[in-house]
């Protein structure tokens, strides 16, 4: 599905990501790791064509990203709250989103009956706008807003950062569900290693801009991460 | 303790984002400031020769007395809207080993030193000088200007006390209309009233002592106020507006860029900066009476071009020439999501050409002051909507500063760089030469239709044009997604 070739950014002489080649297969369940500045952010971004590549490709679906805007209606992302419209209630949110990739209302509406209890009543028919809400029901309503229009790749960043214990643990299940039934690719990077072992089948860690590690996830998978970020 | 409030507000003063700015900005911004500031000393120094002029049976500071009375209700009228006590920035002090007490005194005492506070003091302290140049008795004039500025100070602290309350507002507004209609149709002699007590204020130098103890009384009441309020959730809790949801349904019928057009009428809505734009432009439909009443530029048809530029498409140079930054807070997501840049683009033309439409009809009466009025006007509009919506449009592909919608937008220079300059020589400067150019080698009628053909062929040729910048857009996009994230720039 994604694959990137010889992909480099650089930030005047400093290196910030090297990829020589990385394959993400339809449906699977990607996980990205990494410390602060090991290029996780910078890789999804390319990967929506938010900045240029200093050299090499990424394709999506047999789109290269930076040639053709092909890639964005099968692709969907949140990356951090700047992909929210603080001046919109959640609900015209949502319709908008959904207006962008062809649901209507009742479609959108369904949808968000399904992520009743993820919200917890805290997102719909609140009377707010997206910038008067808490760090953490803005995620909510972000990564709600990933999943309208069935897109087949999912892009989340740190998506467990800044949400209660009780969502985290719903967010795993959606994901998981997402990846295995309906064979959507669901990009997820993290801090909380976790997190990340229990929801991603396939593991990435990024290091200085490098892949280090490349591990379908065991039962040993945590323990390895562990000693590996402990040093 | 204070020692040290104080270098704080220095360095947050030289380190705020508008001293970052570039350099042109900043020397514009300081120009401005400097002709404010002359502005004020020389209409401060000259108002005692006016005053004489114009009531000559009466000393100037007795006239003058005679208007204080508005200029406190106006000043408070007009502090209502531009200055708040900045409550937020003690945010960080609360945890810290600082007195309650000296938290409040801090931030009621550094509003003492608002800028607000200086203009009064730049009017005032001139015309003092000049008083005391022609021989007014010294005690008097000192003890005076003294006066001045504890009421400037009781406007301040007033300001603060009533700025919580809308209905503070209505209230000053109606004193205002009230006195002003007493006055007027002479029912009650409202300045005459008011006169003589500010007057006493410099006849009885001992009067000084009411406008200080007011001060006193008013920073007290301030004081009690805050200092047991100093909680998140009550004086230093941010105002949330509550939303109000409307699917403008109308919108529909625009078909493929509905769903745009309802963010753009959201977009302007919903935040302060851009709501200002709108009023400020619907204000200026008014800027013609200006001239057209003037008889110097009753035949100069250069300056009607400026105004029919100017009148239909102010709000197509006010809004427009900070597309697409207006969408900066979230550009990235607008760049990721499934949106056609065209369709985004054609939205944005959609918009401004309705303004232009609503702009020129609201111009149509000044078809009073002769037809080529109404006939520049026209041309004017067509020429907005065919030649400078693309223009516009294709220089905001130039724009890479951030603009945070909910910041206030008085003196707001958010978003401004060379860009903004260089926008206005095509959008106003062009069109008013052409005109002018075929008005002096043929006439009128024949500038008026090298306009409207330009502005016709212009809207012929309008999905070739957006289709370029539709490409350039695109081709700058990885600088603007750059520049947008980038606060405080």
């Amino acid at each position: 599905m994604i694959i990137a070739d010889n992909l480099t950014k650089t930030y005047g002489s400093q290196l910030v990501l090297n990829i020589d080649h990385l394959e993400i297969p339809k449906g699977q369940s990607f996980g990205l790791v990494g410390n602060n500045g090991a290029g996780k952010t910078t890789f999804f971004s390319l990967l929506l064509d938010l900045i240029q590549p200093s050299s090499g490709k990424i394709v999506n679906n047999e789109v290269e990203v930076s040639a053709s805007e092909d890639w964005k209606p099968f692709t969907s992302s949140f990356i951090d709250e700047s992909f929210l419209i603080g001046y919109l209630t959640p609900e015209e949110y949502f319709y908008f989103i959904g207006d962008l990739r062809g649901r209507n209302r009742a479609d959108v509406d369904a949808l968000l009956a399904q992520f009743e209890d993820f919200f917890h009543g805290e997102i719909l028919g609140q009377k707010k706008y997206l910038r008067d809400l808490s760090k953490g029901n803005q995620k909510k309503a972000g990564i709600v807003a990933s999943f309208i229009g069935n897109p087949e790749v999912v892009i989340l960043d740190e998506p467990f950062a800044n949400l209660d214990p009780t969502t985290q643990i719903r967010l795993k299940a959606i994901i998981k569900e997402l990846a295995a039934s309906e064979g959507v690719t669901v990009l997820v990077s993290s801090h909380d290693l976790i997190h990340v072992t229990e929801v991603c089948e396939r593991i990435v860690v990024l290091n200085k801009g490098e892949v280090v590690k490349d591990i379908q996830t065991s039962a040993e998978t945590l323990k390895e991460l562990e000693t590996f970020f402990g040093g | 303790m204070f020692k040290h409030f104080i270098r704080l507000q220095w360095k947050s003063f030289f380190r705020s984002s508008s001293f970052g700015k570039g350099l042109a900005l900043k020397v514009l911004m300081i120009f401005f400031g400097l002709y404010m500031l002359t502005a004020l000393v020389m209409t401060g120094s000259g108002i005692y020769f006016i005053l004489r002029e114009l009531f000559p049976d009466h000393s100037p500071i007795w006239s003058i007395s005679q208007f204080m009375v508005y200029w406190v209700l106006i000043e408070l009228f007009f502090r209502y809207f531009l200055q708040k006590l900045p409550v937020m920035d003690i945010k960080p002090f609360l945890i810290l080993p600082i007195n309650k007490s000296k938290i409040t005194h801090y931030i009621l005492g550094r509003s003492g030193v608002s800028i607000y506070n200086l203009f009064a003091i730049f009017f005032f302290l001139p015309f003092a000088i000049v008083l005391l140049l022609k021989g007014y008795a010294v005690l008097n004039v000192l003890l005076w200007l003294l006066s001045i500025f504890a009421i400037v100070l009781c406007i301040n602290y007033v300001n603060f006390l009533i700025n919580k309350n809308d209905k503070a507002l209505f209230v000053i507004i109606g004193l205002i209309l009230t006195f002003y209609g007493l006055d007027y149709f002479q029912i009650v002699p409202i300045k005459e009233f008011f006169g003589p007590i500010f007057h006493g204020l410099y006849a009885y130098p001992l009067a000084f002592l009411v406008p200080v103890g007011l001060v006193l009384i008013v920073y007290w009441l301030n004081y009690k106020f805050l200092r047991n309020r100093l909680f998140l959730d009550d004086s230093l809790k941010t105002k949330k507006q509550e939303a109000k949801s409307s699917d403008l349904a109308w919108t529909r019928r625009f078909g493929d860029i509905a769903p745009f057009l309802q963010l753009d009428l959201k977009l302007i809505w919903r935040n302060k900066r851009t709501k200002a734009q709108v009023f400020i432009s619907l204000l200026f439909v008014f800027y013609g009476l200006i001239f057209y009443t003037q008889e110097i530029y009753a035949n100069m048809m250069p300056m009607f071009a400026f105004l029919g530029i100017f009148m239909t498409g102010i709000f197509l140079a006010n809004f427009g020439q900070f597309i697409p930054a207006w969408d900066s807070a979230y550009y990235s997501m607008m760049m990721s999501q499934n949106i056609p840049l065209r369709k985004y683009l054609d939205s944005k033309a959609g918009l401004i050409s309705v303004s232009v439409v609503v702009m020129f009809l609201l111009t149509i009466p000044y078809v009073y002051f002769g037809w080529e009025a109404l006939a520049i006007n026209f041309g004017s509009a067509l020429y907005n909507l065919g030649v400078n919506i693309p223009v516009i449009l294709y220089f905001g592909s130039f724009n890479k500063k951030r603009i945070e919608l909910d910041k206030s937008p008085f003196g707001n220079m958010q978003g401004t760089s060379g860009t903004q300059f260089l926008i206005m020589l095509p959008v106003l400067g062009a069109p008013i030469l052409i005109f002018t150019i075929f008005y002096f080698i043929f006439s009128v009628e024949v500038g008026v239709a090298v306009l409207s053909i330009m502005g016709i062929v212009g809207f012929m040729f309008k999905n070739k044009l957006l289709d370029v910048i539709t490409k350039q857009y695109r081709r700058k996009k990885y600088g603007m997604i750059a520049g947008f994230k980038e606060k405080n720039s």
